[in-house]
């Protein structure tokens, strides 16, 4: 390949000086200083969530406290980095809730595994598993990473559906206890 | 034009394709020949037919003869003889094929009719299946995605039926579920001979329920589960534990008795939960008695034995398997083989007693059979220690034999394999007395009182073979991994006959075999992958004349029955 020399062009006698160029970075500066920041001073300052946003999954109760979750296992079945591992459980005869029969006995996300998709909330037949706004988990261990059934409650809250149709279904089978609304 | 058919055959056409059945055979079998499915819930083919949840709807049709001359009646626009097709469709289960029969299994009015029955099927459903055991192998879920509708046109309030009901021990019932397909009933009555379910109430207040003041708590009540096409009658001990889609499936063969029984291993990440009947039309149908299906339980039992042991001591599996060797290098040895050990176990316990100069004794286990599936021999493998050789006759229940020698100070080390000899007859006095060396899964007196315990694997946990009162040699796989600490008992005979001299064997089944074929007369020609999974029966005239102390079950009949 042909080596083509250039000549390097002189500077003139006010670019030796520098000067014009320090006065046109100095403007930039000054002008910076008084526009409004356009970064957030993390983590004191958090950015607002879009809707739709998918932070760490979480369980819900229903408005009457019943954990909505029934451990069906489709999340589990369904999590693509198999982060869900659910212990299913039947719920006692006496309970409240016994109407429902089925609850997780435990429930565990490895939030070292998620990887935030939304399937899990996608596919629960229940509404029972949320992606909430938060996005920032952090811990020590590997186990404090994994969050078991109580945190994940504590993360969820409360889900305020109007479904109610657990509900309804006991209050069909004090029903026909009763002698029925049925025919 | 219709092939002319075997005596016993019978040529149908089913969807345009002629084929020829048994005489006899119903419409839906006919159809599973050709692969053609026809749903149905209430058909089983183990069972008499109730032709009630008229799933199976096919379109029937038979050739056009003149009524007057019973000649053909040719149609002008094929040249071929005219189809009288019934104007209503037919149901398959009901429908046993006559020559020259023409099904359609798939037209438009048999979509349209199964779509009409699943509607109504569903119209008082609960839609449980969050909370449903037999989601994943429901046989509604699988018909509705074919023939439902995807939403419901009732909109009156659903039935509400007892959700928890404890039919026996080991079945609990939801009535909600329930489609009165009358299988439960029909098992109850035909094959468990213990007809306590039945139906009460009419119209969709219809419901199952046991004969007051009786159970459904015989032997085979889960077959019942089984049979169950939808989430009404479940298993109480396999209640809410896991979801079906999740357990690998692994053929395996009942423990429990000399029958033999095809069975199904249902296990997650090593670990069981439960055991279900495998159809072998030789040897069990699709039955399996219930307690047969609790023993998986053993395998992770509390006393599961999971350390090497030397003089009560934790040991590596080497020092332990060069100490045993020289205590049995000392002379004086009784070998215990077991009828539980597979095939193959047997045939290296025989080799080892063979290179130790001694015959092996076997221990019996004996019960009154229940004439079904569980027989009076309650070791699955008696007849493969026959085989062998490692026997030549049949085992007794005590070791009188051998707790002679003992007390006569002939015998001074005993080479246990899984048998607890306390169990067989032998005193604590007589345990003490000599250096055992057991090879087993579980821990008891025989392993307390050994010398040397070497951890083995349970029947679910390794490979191997069985040779079942019909003389029918069946395969079963691992399911899980054995616990830390454990070894095959393959690896273990292997490395004792290593460190005894002998010459080096295969420690895997696939290995064996070949060494198994060429010694063992009755295996020879034969090889573990060829062993089909319903079994192969071997020549048992050798043993003919042994008293098998097996009565009649539902596909064996004794010897001296099966003369007379």
């Amino acid at each position: 390949m042909a080596v083509v020399t250039v000549e390097r062009k002189p500077l003139s006698f006010l670019e030796r000086t520098y000067l014009p160029n320090i006065a046109a970075g100095l403007a930039t500066t000054f002008k910076r200083m008084v526009q409004p920041a356009e970064t957030l001073e993390y983590p004191e300052q958090r950015p607002a969530i879009p809707a739709g946003y998918r932070g760490v999954p979480t369980l819900v109760y229903d408005p009457n406290g019943r954990e909505k979750c029934v451990s069906c296992q489709l999340c589990e079945f369904v999590c693509p980095p198999k982060a869900i591992r659910i212990t299913p459980g039947e719920i006692a005869h006496d309970d409240a809730n016994a109407h429902v029969e089925k609850r997780p006995e435990e429930f565990k996300i490895d939030m070292l595994r998620c990887i935030y998709c939304g399937l899990c909330q996608e596919v629960c037949p229940e509404e029972a598993i949320w992606l909430q706004n938060q996005y920032s988990m952090t811990g020590y261990t590997r186990e404090e990473m994994v969050n078991d059934k109580k945190r994940l409650y504590e993360l969820g809250g409360t889900l305020p559906d109007a479904h109610h149709k657990w509900d309804k279904k006991k209050a069909a089978e004090e029903a026909a206890a009763h002698g029925g609304a049925h025919h | 034009m219709i092939a002319a058919p075997k005596p016993d055959l019978v040529t149908v056409n089913i969807d345009g394709v002629d084929i020829a059945v048994p005489k006899g055979t119903n419409v839906i079998e006919a159809a599973k020949q050709l692969q053609k499915d026809v749903p149905h819930y209430c058909y089983h083919p183990k069972l008499t037919v109730a032709g009630n949840c008229r799933m199976c709807m096919v379109e029937m049709g038979m050739p056009a003869v003149d009524p007057a001359t019973k000649a053909p009646v040719i149609d002008a626009a094929t040249g071929k003889q005219k189809i009288n097709w019934i104007p209503r469709p037919q149901i398959g289960c009901g429908t046993t094929v006559a020559p020259g029969m023409h099904i359609k299994t798939s037209s438009p009015m048999v979509k349209d009719a199964r779509e009409g029955v699943m509607e109504f099927l569903l119209v008082n459903h609960p839609l449980d299946c969050p909370i449903c055991d037999q989601a994943g192998e429901c046989k509604l879920q699988e018909q509705a995605t074919g023939y439902g509708r995807g939403y419901s046109r009732f909109i009156e309030e659903k039935n509400v039926k007892p959700k928890r009901t404890q039919l026996g021990p080991r079945v609990t019932l939801d009535d909600e579920r329930c489609i009165l397909c009358s299988r439960c009933v029909r098992f109850s009555k035909e094959i468990a001979k213990d007809d306590v379910l039945g139906f009460v109430d009419r119209g969709s207040y219809s419901t199952l329920t046991c004969h007051p003041g009786k159970k459904l708590e015989n032997n085979y009540s889960l077959n019942t589960v089984d049979i169950c096409p939808v989430g009404a009658l479940t298993s109480t001990d396999f209640r809410f534990k896991m979801r079906v889609w999740f357990l690998k499936q692994t053929n395996t063969i009942d423990i429990e008795s000399s029958v033999g029984v095809n069975a199904v291993i249902w296990s997650r990440e090593g670990v069981i939960y439960r055991l279900t009947p495998r159809r072998n039309d030789e040897v069990n149908d699709t039955w399996m008695a219930d307690s047969g299906r609790l023993l998986y339980k053993q395998v992770a039992a509390a006393r599961r034995l999971s350390a090497v042991t030397l003089h009560g001591s934790a040991s590596s599996l080497d020092t332990a398997i060069s100490s045993a060797a020289e205590l049995l290098k000392s002379g004086s040895i009784a070998v215990v083989g077991s009828g539980r050990a597979s095939v193959e176990e047997q045939f290296l316990l025989k080799k080892l007693a063979g290179q130790l100069g001694v015959k092996a004794s076997l221990v019996a286990r004996t019960a009154q059979g229940d004439k079904l599936l569980i027989s009076a021999d309650r070791n699955p493998n008696v007849r493969g220690a026959l085989v062998t050789g490692l026997i030549s006759a049949l085992p007794a229940a005590q070791l009188t034999q051998l707790a002679a020698d003992i007390d006569d100070g002939k015998v001074k080390t005993v080479l246990t394999h899984g048998e607890d000899l306390a169990a067989a007859g032998l005193s604590a006095a007589q345990l003490a007395k000599v250096n055992i060396i057991y090879l087993g899964t579980h821990a008891d007196a025989t392993s307390a009182a050994a010398k040397v315990v070497l951890p083995t694997l349970h029947t679910f946990e390794k490979a191997g073979t069985f040779v079942n009162q019909q003389f029918r040699i069946q395969k079963f796989a691992a399911a899980v991994p054995g616990p830390q600490g454990t070894s095959n008992d393959l690896v273990v005979l292997a490395k004792l006959l290593a460190a005894l001299g002998a010459d080096a064997t295969a420690s895997d089944v696939h290995g064996l075999w070949s060494t198994l074929s060429a010694s063992v007369p009755a295996l020879a020609t034969m090889l573990y992958k060829n062993i089909p999974e319903t079994g192969l029966l071997l020549d048992s005239t050798p043993w003919a004349g042994l008293p098998f102390v097996e009565g009649e079950s539902l596909k064996y009949k004794p010897a001296a029955l099966a003369v007379a």
